[in-house]
């Protein structure tokens, strides 16, 4: 295993989208070159150039994942991951926000919180894997530390940039006007903070979905990760491709998700 | 030293009318970073509706007086006493970009409930011509629509000072005109006492009721415009000159 770069491939991408027609023009201009190595990759297969035992034809993959669904043990190991996912987040994405919180309003705060969290940032957290099983034996515990601690430090990072990056002229504003605290809070840090806090959002996300793969490979008797181990054991590259086709689509999923409350949240941006 | 500044929310006592008891009441106040002294033993009186403006260079204090009367900047030795609520118009609109233009205005009202903030903020709003734009987002407005939606943000809670700091500094000089006849209208129909800080000589002497020259954290000069509004800056000559002298600024010959 010798993933750690966090969400490779998650372009951030802002800015105002094209329009509709144009829109669709270029997505199917892109859709061509993928198809076509879909269709060289099942030529190379039908001819015995790509052996099956290492790799298995695109229409044997999408066979063998329809016969996984029947059988429903496709079901029962995606909701077995995507609960590891939502738990890990929860836990990561509540204590960044509480520590971002801390660092971003109060000079004691940040003193305190900062140094340690930039110094915990530099370790690579696929690293403590082992230490947390250690800690936490090898059953669920393990595999949720671990994704929530690949997801509170982009989270945290991005949303302490935000807090400090609202304008401290807005804060003189709404201080002219009498907003207490919390209504500053509420009305001018919390808004102001929130596209960076999303770019972490997004961040975090993709991180999780890799801690959850890493973490699935240490002893799983569930999961998408169990499945595929166990599809591995016995030669079929099928189960193997497919489960990382649905890892992907998974994180495809939420990315998608947050990329759409971007657009809701920040509607102001553009107008 | 007595340190004393009346905030305006927590003020009971109305003004009385007739009194002729001042809006503002600032006696020596002064401010210091370490040996730099940025207001020196200022004094300085504002009748109720009365419209001052305050001229000075870059660093003679106007900024930090402003800053203190809003309430931003502690009041450290001397007093400054407001009767009202105070509300600032900044030199760049300062509105949320994440709140309505309409909720940027209501958002200045603290009192009352939703709805009837809901509606003076419209009411306001209509009356600085923007009544179309209640519902759209601060980006979408050119600089002197936002300036405007920064003054009916000011003037929705009926400030009984309105602080304007230096407000039409960054506009294009056709549409400074228009804001200098609204702010006019305006002042005119809700009669605040209103502290206008410039730069712009012309500026001050075709708005103001009295001029101050601020230097070095006093009072330098103070002058009376008696003329009637709209005022033509040709009849006022004399008047320009003696502040031009006063802050320091000489002009060559006019080219005949």
């Amino acid at each position: 295993m010798t993933s750690t770069a966090p969400a490779a491939g998650a372009v951030i991408t802002t800015g105002p989208r094209r329009s509709r027609p144009r829109r669709g023009a270029a997505a199917l201009r892109r859709a061509i070159s993928p198809l076509a190595l879909l269709a060289l990759w099942q030529a190379a297969s039908a001819t015995g150039v790509l052996p099956e035992d290492k790799l298995a034809p695109p229409l044997q993959i999408l066979e063998a994942m329809t016969e996984e669904w029947r059988k429903g043990t496709l079901q029962d190991a995606t909701v077995i991951s995507v609960q590891r996912v939502a738990i890990g987040f929860a836990i990561g994405a509540a204590v960044a926000l509480v520590l971002a919180t801390v660092a971003g309003l109060s000079r004691i705060g940040e003193d305190a919180v900062d140094p340690p969290m930039q110094m915990l940032r530099t370790v690579p957290h696929f690293g403590l894997l082992p230490l947390l099983v250690l800690w936490l034996g090898i059953d669920e515990s393990p595999k949720v530390a671990l994704i929530a601690l690949g997801v509170a430090f982009p989270l945290y990072v991005n949303t302490v940039a935000g807090i400090r990056g609202v304008d401290p002229k807005m804060l003189d504003a709404a201080r002219a006007m009498r907003l207490s605290w919390t209504e500053r809070l509420r009305h001018v840090i919390a808004p102001g903070a929130l596209p960076s806090a999303l770019v972490g959002l997004r961040l975090s996300l993709g991180v999780a979905w890799l801690s959850l793969i890493v973490a699935e490979q240490i002893n799983a008797t569930s999961g998408i990760g169990y499945l595929v181990s166990d599809a591995a054991s016995f030669g079929r590259t099928d189960v193997v491709v497919g489960g990382l086709v649905v890892y992907s689509l998974l994180g495809l999923a939420t990315d998608a998700l947050v990329r759409s409350l971007e657009r809701k949240a920040l509607a102001w941006r553009h107008g | 030293m007595a340190t004393r500044l009346i905030h305006p929310d927590t003020r009971t006592t109305a003004p009385v009318p007739g009194t002729g008891a001042p809006t503002v009441r600032v006696r020596g106040l002064r401010r210091a970073f370490g040996d730099h002294v940025v207001l020196d033993d200022l004094d300085l009186d504002i009748a109720p509706g009365e419209l001052v403006a305050l001229l000075g260079r870059s660093g003679s204090g106007k900024s930090t007086l402003l800053r203190t009367l809003a309430g931003l900047d502690p009041v450290t030795h001397g007093t400054a006493e407001i009767d009202g609520t105070v509300s600032v118009a900044f030199q760049e609109p300062r509105l949320l970009p994440w709140r309505r233009v309409g909720d940027n205005v209501a958002l200045a009202l603290r009192h009352g409930s939703r709805a009837s903030r809901r509606a003076r903020a419209r009411q306001t709003l209509m009356e600085v011509g923007l009544a179309e734009k209640h519902d759209v987002w601060p980006v979408t407005l050119s600089g002197g629509q936002a300036q405007r939606a920064s003054l009916a943000r000011a003037l929705v809670s009926a400030p009984g000072l309105l602080l304007l700091d230096e407000p039409f500094s960054a506009l294009d000089a056709l549409t400074r005109i228009e804001m200098h006849d609204l702010v006019l209208a305006l002042w005119r129909e809700h009669r605040p006492a209103v502290l206008l800080v410039t730069h712009d000589v012309d500026e001050a002497l075709k708005l103001a009721d009295r001029v101050l020259v601020i230097d070095e954290g006093r009072v330098r000069h103070e002058t009376r415009v008696t003329a009637e509004r709209p005022r033509d800056l040709a009849g006022l000559q004399d008047l320009r000159a003696e502040l031009l002298a006063v802050l320091g600024v000489h002009e060559g010959p006019t080219p005949s």
